[in-house]
């Protein structure tokens, strides 16, 4: 009964001034719209960035390296012993992980790990006196489907094919576009040591990355060994986990078991990661300055009303209505524009996110036209209204209070 | 509490407004008004008259002495005490109507009715009409204020102000901006209010017909009373 009054009186004012309300209403509504439009962009992009980090290369790729430098056995028989050594030289070893099918097979063992021997290397493609840089990925194509997309990227052929075919390259469509070499042709795939091997194309593929697009290509780990000259040699093991966000956490543990450097998506990312942080700040910044500019519309508003109904104040106030039914009649007054601008501001926020879906737009660096990746949650819708009602109940507070402190006697004393 | 008992005491009020002169409205003021009491208090102009009629109203607090309702203190009450008081047992009416131009006249009328909360809906609008039927404007119940005449206008303030069933209704200048039939049919609804209903009514003017129909009148000079009369 009593917040019925409270609402009716609040709505009576707010329609007295129905012009200045509507536009404060839509200024916090465009504040919300924008919000789940930025929002929904910001963080459907990252997600997708993050889900292509994720799903386009293995998860933990163990390198045939070492974090730190070998120490010469004496510092680690004596660790604290004063020794001293001049010109030693590290010792020579042969590149690539020891025992590496050892290594799969244990990782392989784990519910939901798939791990791969690999061997990567450089070589050059020749077509039709043409030469092309290509980096070479030796792989076992059953695992590789599982680790990486290129299998979903195949426009021709498939990474399948290197099974059956003898001397098989999968290449990238820009490859294939600079060289002229089309499925089944025959490649020249020349060594850094010199050897040259005749390849047979059995798939291409097209990612969209014209750094792989161009330059990357794929055989069967026997015949990278072969053209590199590593007999039974593999220098990647490339690990896929059951849940990427562990892959950090178990990349430290297989480093700790073999001691090869294992570097989980994380790792290698994390400047890129570090971007979204940044990128985050701004994007929430500038929509909060739209939110605050929003506010001052409701504050503008209400303080006008404020002004002009001081007469109602008093008279309300010498019927009997206590000093907080006055600032509660302002704040509702806030709450309903807050309210009403956050069922707008949906609505606006859900129009811009259709528009936004069916823009295709070019992203440098990828040869495809791409659709804008959205966030479509009930987080951006959700956060959106709890700060437009928020704002709004805060741009109330002052004016509000200044209404309940009107003393009914100056009022109507000078009205009289 | 005895029949004696006064609705509303003043004793020795003082009203000072603090500024860089200070400035003071009412000096030193006793006054005893019992129940069914028809007042006026008239007096030249900056006398003080509405100063005291607001103090008397608990809108403003008296900066020496005190106002006792129903012979209860009321110093160092705060304003919320002092506003549930207002909305239970005390009526304004003021020159200018004041009423919200947003809402019908009935509406205008329930508003202290659903400060009060005592009533559900169908009985707050029951008792406005009544009180429209009394004050005869029932017709006019659905109106805006704005499509009313000044005496009319009048009426539903006084309705609003017998909303909650006051037993003290203070009018200020209630007839200061009114024609003199109008003037007249206010009057006489004050004196009803008092003659029927029991009701007390103190009413600040400056006509002296207005006066001479109250069976009290209080001259107000300098913020003193000068004179208290009784017919």
């Amino acid at each position: 009964m009593f917040w019925q009054v409270m609402f009716s009186i609040a709505a009576a004012q707010l329609t007295y001034r129905r012009r200045q309300t509507i536009v404060s209403t839509l200024g916090v509504a465009l504040g919300v719209g924008f919000f789940i439009a930025a929002s929904a962009v910001m963080s459907g992009s990252e997600k997708d960035l993050v889900q292509q980090l994720v799903d386009n290369a293995p998860h933990i790729t163990m390198k045939d390296e070492f974090r730190t430098a070998a120490k010469q056995p004496v510092y680690i028989a004596f660790p604290e012993a004063a020794v001293d050594l001049t010109n030693t030289k590290p010792r020579e070893y042969l590149r690539g992980i020891k025992n590496h099918g050892a290594i799969v097979d244990e990782l392989s063992r784990q519910p939901g790990v798939i791990a791969e021997a690999a061997l990567t290397g450089q070589a050059i493609v020749r077509y039709a006196s043409k030469d092309v840089g290509a980096s070479i990925a030796g792989i076992d194509p059953e695992k590789e489907r599982h680790l990486t997309t290129v299998e979903e990227d195949m426009r021709q052929g498939s990474l399948m094919r290197l099974k059956t075919a003898s001397q098989g390259i999968v290449i990238g469509g820009g490859m294939s576009d600079r060289l002229g070499l089309k499925m089944d042709d025959l490649a020249t795939v020349v060594s850094p040591t010199g050897l040259v091997r005749r390849m047979k194309v059995v798939g291409i593929f097209r990612t969209g990355n014209l750094l792989l697009d161009e330059g990357q290509i794929y055989m069967l780990i026997k015949d990278a060994q072969v053209l590199l000259e590593k007999p039974f040699i593999a220098n990647r093991i490339r690990i896929k986990v059951g849940n990427p966000d562990d892959a950090e956490e178990i990349a430290a543990r297989i480093e700790s078991r073999w001691g090869y450097r294992s570097e989980s998506w994380q790792e290698v990312n994390r400047d890129f990661l570090g971007l979204f942080v940044t990128r985050n700040i701004i994007t929430y910044s500038i929509v909060g300055a739209i939110m605050v500019v929003a506010s001052f519309g409701i504050f503008n508003i209400i303080s006008t009303i404020v002004m002009e109904k001081r007469r109602d104040i008093a008279i309300l106030m010498s019927m009997g209505f206590r000093a907080f039914d006055i600032q509660a009649i302002f704040l509702v007054q806030g709450v309903v524009v807050g309210l009403i601008g956050m069922a707008m501001g949906w609505g606006i926020g859900y129009i811009l996110l259709e528009m936004l879906a069916s823009v295709e737009i070019t992203i440098p660096g990828m040869t495809e036209k791409q659709g804008i990746a959205l966030e479509r949650g009930v987080f951006q819708y959700g956060f959106g209204g709890f700060f437009a009602v928020v704002s709004a109940v805060a741009a109330a507070w002052y004016p509000a209070r200044k209404a309940a402190q009107v003393r009914p006697v100056d009022i109507i004393r000078g009205a009289a | 509490m005895s029949d004696a008992q006064p609705l509303v005491e003043a004793r020795g009020v003082s009203r000072v407004l603090q500024e860089a002169v200070p400035v003071t409205l009412v000096k030193n003021i006793d006054l005893t008004v019992g129940h069914g009491e028809f007042v006026s208090v008239t007096g030249p102009s900056g006398s003080g008259k509405s100063s005291l009629l607001y103090l008397l109203g608990l809108l403003d607090v008296p900066t020496a002495g005190q106002v006792l309702i129903d012979g209860h203190e009321t110093n160092g009450l705060g304003a919320d005490r002092l506003a549930a008081i207002r909305l239970r047992k005390i009526g304004f009416v003021f020159q200018f109507h004041f009423l919200l131009p947003e809402f019908t006249v009935l509406q205008n009328v329930m508003l202290p009715m659903q400060k009060l909360g005592k009533l559900n809906d169908a009985g707050m609008k029951e008792r406005g009409h009544a009180l429209l039927e009394e004050l005869e404007i029932a017709d006019q119940a659905k109106k805006r204020p704005d499509q009313l005449s000044g005496g009319q206008r009048q009426r539903v303030a006084i309705a609003r102000a017998l909303a909650n069933d006051p037993a003290l209704i203070l009018a200020d200048e209630p007839t200061g901006n009114l024609d003199s039939k109008n003037s007249e049919i206010v009057q006489e609804i004050f004196a009803k209010l008092v003659r029927e209903e029991g009701r007390t009514v103190i009413a600040v003017t400056h006509e002296p017909g207005f006066a001479e129909a109250t069976e009290r009148n209080i001259n107000l000079v300098d913020g003193e009373i000068e004179r208290d009369r009784r017919r």
